[in-house]
């Protein structure tokens, strides 16, 4: 498997989405806040990742541009969770760049009482190797 | 013991090919009964039929065994010489050594080993067969056509004109269903009232027709032939045969603001009403919810302004009890709920709308008199955009919407696109979809014309939200081609949203126990070959209670069931299938297993008494079969704890001996 494959292969792991049930309808396109901001636009996201063009994805800033306002996620009509897929790059862009940026340890000092222990979760998640 | 006659068949090399058709011949001669055994290149031409009747004759044959295609192709034909030569059809058996054997194998040797096995044990399966004779059964010359819109009307008519009288069940006011709803139709364009009205007219007019209008079938017993049903008739407090539909009533009734359905709620009606002026039969009725006299015993206006004294306040729901030989199925569709879609702020604004409320919209005969007036303020839409796809081919897994293409909106939103473009060329019309899907004949030709000739904008790509902002609609859009986020200020916006199975089917099918698929519409006998009929013998499909459907399609699927019941009703008899489930009654222990079950209500339970072997008596609940309603699958069999349960033709003792003949 050539590292194209493997990343698409990741990408579709890490998010659960399956990018062929897109019928390609356009409306988490047209639902998004952020659409004019995005060199590569939600539709164009989901192909990408069905075609395997992941590498273009890592470097572009549309990336950082989604909201994570789930929109999409909410009206696409065939369940394909298009933010899910953002949500995968990104964490391969992290993973990427290496280095564990949070350890186990680092974890009781954040606990504080208005920092919700799900964002603490998500944080171990995504900034862990 | 059975003397048996053993014949294989080459089918030219489609058999021989790869079977040893010889040494199968040889090998099955001293199977047990065998007295007999040959093989010819078709057995299932004349000479081979021929073949098999001397056979019987010469050596006094009493079993069959063919070795040869699928049961499903030639069964019958040998079923047939059988007969011709004296048997009883159901002495024969066959063998499937083509589809089974020869097509699956390349190899002659396991062919032909596969072939032997599979002869054995068709061997041992004659070996115990009993002749069987079927039943009959007398067919009732009268057909219900449950649904009254253009489905139920074309078949209603087509039976009706081959001579068998008809009735139509309708549960509303009048027959015309949502055909008479709509303003125009594509692809000709022509005006829906006036290829339909006439046809409803006609339906009131044929007497071989008698329409139950306001009315619901409330019981169906009995099987293909014989349907006891009961029609319950609900009160419309009108006299049906002394009103003339003048419409005296409608005009004194004080009761107003009744939102009316017949326009989907986008003006109102009285208490008492005809749904529409060409409505079949034309006559009032009031509605119990509405009118006071009914509430609270205070008005009576009606009943002082008909001169044909025809209101009745007292009236009472009717139940009718009538036979049938054949049910058709015509309850038609609806739109989906437009509440789980938000995003387009349908419930938000008056001026986000379905295209059936469209429709009424620009009918001569909707609310606002055909004039295209946005409902909130009544001006005049200089911007609409039609949205396609609301609701259909969503993901089975999502919350909302259907998974389905509801197959008619593509081509009746390019119909409303170039209507309102023809009439009010200052409006400029949008249409989003995902693919336009336009196969029928003159359909793909109609859309070019929407938008070379009318100057529909298409777009690709979807609506991901409609905004409400003072009197004006923000609706934000993709433009896929374009690979652009549009704005658009719309004053009006219409939803092609999905359509559904009408909500009474559901209960319907569960007392013709006919089946239906995840999405409550009706299935067929077969996909290709039977669209018509249900699984349930003697019921039949007609228009979209089977799937979405456009009105020809609906016409032609309308014709279809009728000539399928002209043919059922034009047999005086009806020849049962032998092959059905029988109980015994000495080892039935009345658990109901078989009962739950059974696909086709065949199975009572009743209370017999039975003598013991000490001479007192003993009262048990045990099973029967009706085996004019059985369809012999044998599920009863299987589910049967005691093994009273049995099928003819395929006897629990004779499926052993089957897979005792194989495992040897």
């Amino acid at each position: 498997m050539n590292n194209k494959e493997y990343l698409q292969e990741e990408i579709i792991r890490r998010s659960g989405v399956n990018p062929s049930k897109c019928m390609r309808c356009g409306k988490c396109s047209a639902t998004c806040p952020a659409y004019d901001e995005m060199e590569y636009h939600p539709h164009q996201f989901v192909n990408m990742v069905e075609s395997g063009d992941i590498e273009p994805l890592l470097n572009s800033e549309s990336l950082y541009k989604c909201l994570s306002c789930f929109a999409c996620i909410d009206r696409c009509p065939r369940n394909v969770e298009p933010a899910k897929l953002v949500e995968a790059v990104r964490l391969t862009a992290i993973r990427q760049q290496g280095a564990n940026r949070m350890t186990a340890n680092d974890v009781p000092q954040m606990i504080e009482e208005d920092v919700p222990p799900q964002l603490l979760v998500s944080a171990f998640r995504k900034y862990t190797k | 013991m059975q003397r048996v006659g053993v014949f294989v068949c080459w089918c030219g090399s489609n058999i021989a090919g790869t079977v040893d058709v010889e040494a199968v011949s040889e090998a099955l001669k001293s199977e047990p009964g065998v007295v007999f055994s040959t093989n010819y290149q078709y057995m299932c031409s004349q000479a081979g039929q021929d073949m098999i009747k001397e056979a019987v004759k010469e050596h006094n044959l009493t079993g069959i065994v063919v070795c040869s295609c699928s049961p499903r192709m030639h069964e019958a034909t040998f079923r047939k010489t059988a007969a011709a030569a004296g048997l009883n059809p159901y002495m024969v058996e066959i063998a499937n050594i083509r589809e089974q054997c020869s097509w699956v194998h390349k190899d002659m040797l396991t062919g032909t080993e596969k072939a032997i096995i599979l002869g054995k044990a068709a061997i041992a399966k004659v070996n115990l067969n009993t002749p069987l004779t079927p039943g009959e059964s007398p067919v009732t010359k009268r057909a219900l056509v449950i649904g009254g819109g253009i489905a139920g009307i074309q078949t209603a008519l087509d039976i009706a004109d081959a001579g068998f009288p008809v009735d139509i069940v309708e549960k509303k006011p009048t027959i015309g269903g949502k055909m008479a709803q709509l303003d125009k139709t594509f692809p000709t364009l022509d005006c829906a009232a006036c290829i339909l009205t006439p046809k409803m007219v006609d339906v009131a007019q044929n007497e071989k027709i008698r329409i139950f209008s306001y009315s619901e079938v409330s019981e169906i017993k009995g099987f293909v032939g014989n349907f006891d049903v009961t029609i319950k008739k609900n009160a419309r407090f009108v006299k049906e045969d002394v009103c003339t539909g003048c419409g005296a009533c409608v005009d004194k009734c004080p009761m107003k603001k009744i939102p009316n359905e017949f326009n989907l709620g986008m003006d109102n009606r009285k208490a008492i009403y005809i749904p529409f002026a060409q409505a079949v039969p034309k006559v009032a009725t009031i509605d119990p919810n509405a009118c006071n006299m009914l509430k609270n015993g205070k008005c009576g206006l009606c009943a002082k302004v008909c001169t044909a004294g025809a209101i009745d306040y007292t009236q009472k729901d009717e139940y009718i009890e009538e036979k049938y030989g054949a049910i058709v199925v015509a309850t038609g569709f609806n739109p989906i709920s437009m509440d789980k879609f938000d995003e387009f702020a349908y419930n938000q604004s008056k001026d986000v709308i379905t295209s059936l409320e469209f429709e009424r919209l620009t009918n001569a005969a909707g609310p606002t008199a055909g004039k295209l007036l946005r409902p909130s303020d009544g001006k005049h839409p200089h911007t609409i955009v039609f949205v396609q796809c609301v609701g259909s081919r969503c993901d089975a897994c999502a919350e909302k919407g259907k998974e389905y293409c509801s197959k008619i909106c593509c081509m009746y939103t390019a119909k409303h696109a170039m209507l309102t473009r023809d009439k009010y060329p200052d409006t400029e019309v949008y249409v989003f979809y995902i693919d336009v899907r336009t196969p029928g004949k003159n359909f793909d030709e109609f859309y070019r014309r929407a938008v070379e000739e009318y100057g529909v904008k298409y777009i690709k790509g979807m609506v991901g939200k409609v905004t409400p902002e003072g009197d004006v609609l923000k609706v934000q859009a993709s433009d896929l081609i374009a690979n652009k986020q549009l704005h658009i200020d719309a004053d009006l916006v219409v939803l092609a949203a999905a359509i559904e199975p009408d909500k009474s089917a559901r209960p319907l099918a569960t007392m013709l126990t006919a089946s239906m698929d995840t999405n409550d519409f009706f299935t067929e006998a077969h996909p290709k070959l039977r669209p018509v009929e249900s699984p349930t013998a003697g019921v039949f499909l007609s228009g979209a209670c089977q799937g979405p459907k456009d009105i020809p399609e609906t016409v032609s699927q309308a014709g279809a069931a009728a000539s399928k019941v002209i043919g059922l009703l034009a047999k005086d008899k009806l020849t049962g299938n032998p092959c059905v489930a029988h109980s015994n009654e000495l080892m039935c222990n009345g658990c109901s297993s078989c009962e739950r079950v059974c696909p086709y209500g065949a199975i009572t339970y009743s209370d017999k008494e039975f003598r013991m072997p000490d001479r007192t008596t003993k009262i048990r609940r045990v099973a029967s079969v009706n085996p004019a309603v059985c369809q012999g699958c044998g599920a009863c069999t299987v589910a049967c704890p005691s093994g009273a349960m049995d099928l003819n033709g395929f006897a629990n003792s004779q499926i052993m001996a089957e897979v005792d003949a194989i495992c040897k």
